[in-house]
């Protein structure tokens, strides 16, 4: 008897491979290898070292603001703040930078004003217990309004004596590979490892799965939650301020509607939005997946009006094939 | 010696009066029935000990030291531990997860505190043994047995040198087979010298494996008797007040 309790607690359930096949993440990621050599034969253009760099590139700043939106999500939350977020640590890094202060002191004050939007998000949100829609929506109009505010709506496309610094971190390369990339994948790294290996990580997972038992099982939820909100601005920041490096100038409609990408790239890389579930990997490549098929329309010649229609379809094909897998898990 | 003992315990809300002089003392590995109707003051009661709010009046004793709860994690502190009515799972996450959630173990040195996976699993797979239970801890929650459930929520009490272990209708949803299962759990508890207290409205469940019934009836004990000393029909009639007082 007690032979056979052993073993049966002690059976290891699932192989890995078992485990790879039921993860939404890695069929996206199968896709988006799949269109990658689909067009790379279709095209003459797509596997060139451009245009790789290119959607490499393109993909990272939505890839960036989709992790921290992937620990929002993971947590049972949701946060429609980002783009104006964005928007307004940019404008701060081009005010700052440009009244003649250094990168660092720019880069700082971007960050600082995100941070301060991820806490009264995360305060409201935690503390005041107001449902995440309402307070983000609310922060949605507020940042960008801010971001008016403080430049009158001009302009900024002159950033002091660090500018070279600037233009260099957010639209130069390191080792051949665009800056924004290698902060992405920088980036990444950290959150799969605080996903995995850390309490914190393993509390956001458990307040997404059900927040009360987390309540009653002692963990902090309601400063975790803060937490949550305050990295989901800060990855908006640090995305503003090297979008604003890449495009050397900085307008107020930065970043408009880029929620909805991210939102729609955390989707597509396996994270549910009813909490608890979402990987940092699954974040990257969703974003990546959008940005190829942006990229495929052109190279194609299709017009991009089309591709809204692709986007979509591809939110909601992801989600099915997920609700279809688990009903047969079920079965 | 006791390892709970409750002294005049007084609770009331504004004007309403949910526990009136409630005394009651819990011996080691004693395991007794709660039984009320709904509202006699079985949760308000429940939540005291817990620690979820202190009483108007009145005192608590664990193991003969006085103590003044705030928050559950002071009750739990002092050996207290809760599975709950809906057992606070989380269904996303494996079984040694919810077992250990919010006491990881981690291991390294601080910055880098990384979770203890190897021996989250090997402990929790030796609280299983002990429940004997055939629960796997690396199987998700949302993948098992009510039976499987209960068995994570209770080995979730285990983990600390717990004293007294409070139920809170742990067989109110499930089905007959793992009824039985529970009740099992409760046994191995009560074999290893914990006390159980069982809130619950299943006559048969607390007649089979308690050896004590408390019966609340409008926030006050009209009955504390040995189990094999009442009878089914006497503790209905307590609870409904048919019968006064036992």
């Amino acid at each position: 008897m007690a032979v056979s309790l052993d073993d049966t607690i002690n059976r290891q359930t699932h192989s890995t491979l078992s485990w790879l096949l039921s993860r939404q993440t890695f069929w996206v990621f199968l896709a988006a290898v799949l269109a990658c050599i689909a067009l790379t034969f279709m095209t003459d253009t797509f596997a060139t070292k451009n245009n790789l760099f290119n959607v490499t590139r393109n993909f990272a700043f939505v890839g960036i603001v989709a992790i921290g939106m992937t620990v929002v999500i993971i947590s049972g939350g949701i946060d429609l703040s980002v783009g104006s977020t964005l928007c307004l640590s940019a404008i701060v890094t081009g005010l700052v930078m440009s009244a003649g202060y250094p990168l660092g002191l720019g880069i700082a004050a971007a960050l600082v004003a995100a941070i301060l939007v991820g806490v009264v998000n995360g305060v409201l949100i935690a503390y005041v217990g107001m449902p995440p829609f309402v307070v983000t929506l609310g922060m949605l109009s507020v940042a960008r309004s801010m971001a008016l505010v403080l430049s009158n709506n001009k302009m900024v496309y002159q950033f002091g004596p660090d500018q070279a610094l600037l233009l260099q971190l957010g639209g130069g390369t390191t080792f051949g590979i665009a800056n924004p990339l290698i902060v992405l994948a920088i980036m990444a790294l950290i959150a799969g490892f605080v996903f995995r290996w850390t309490g914190w990580g393993r509390h956001i997972f458990a307040i997404g799965g059900n927040e009360q038992a987390a309540i009653l099982t002692g963990v902090p939820v309601r400063r975790i939650k803060v937490g949550v909100y305050v990295i989901s601005a800060l990855t908006a920041g640090i995305a503003g301020v090297l979008m604003t490096g890449w495009l050397g100038s900085v307008t107020t409609n930065l970043g408009t509607g880029m929620e909805l990408t991210v939102i729609a790239a955390t989707v597509i890389g396996g994270a549910n939005l009813a909490g608890g579930t979402g990987t940092a990997f699954g974040a990257v490549v969703g974003a990546a997946l959008i940005e190829v098929i942006r990229n495929s329309l052109i190279l194609l010649g299709i017009s991009t009006f089309w591709q809204g229609a692709f986007v979509g379809s591809f939110i909601v094909i992801a989600v099915a094939f997920d609700r279809i897998r688990s009903f047969r898990q079920s079965d | 010696m006791t390892v709970l003992e409750l002294k005049g315990i007084s609770k009331h809300f504004g004007a309403i009066q949910a526990l009136n002089d409630v005394s009651l003392t819990i011996e080691p590995g004693a395991v007794v029935g709660l039984m009320g109707d709904n509202g006699a003051g079985k949760s308000t009661l429940v939540k005291i000990i817990a620690g979820n709010f202190p009483p108007s009046h009145g005192t608590i004793r664990v193991q003969d030291r006085e103590v003044h709860f705030h928050k559950p994690v002071e009750a739990r502190e002092s050996g207290i531990e809760v599975v709950y009515q809906d057992l606070a799972l989380c269904n996303n996450l494996t079984a040694a997860a919810n077992v250990f959630l919010g006491r990881e173990l981690r291991r390294g040195v601080w910055p880098l505190r990384i979770l203890d996976y190897a021996t989250m699993y090997k402990r929790a797979a030796e609280l299983f043994k002990e429940l004997k239970s055939e629960t796997r801890p690396r199987d998700l929650v949302k993948q098992m047995s009510g039976g499987q459930r209960q068995a994570v929520a209770i080995a979730r009490t285990r983990l600390s040198d717990s004293k007294i272990v409070l139920m809170d209708e742990p067989t109110a949803a499930i089905s007959v087979r793992q009824v039985a299962e529970v009740l099992n759990l409760i046994r191995r508890l009560r074999d290893q010298g914990i006390a159980v207290i069982l809130i619950s409205h299943r006559m048969p469940d607390v007649f089979s494996v308690c050896d004590r019934i408390v019966v609340l009836r409008r926030g006050t004990k009209v009955a504390d008797k040995e189990i094999a000393k009442s009878s089914p029909e006497e503790v209905t009639a307590l609870i409904t007040g048919a019968l006064e007082r036992a």
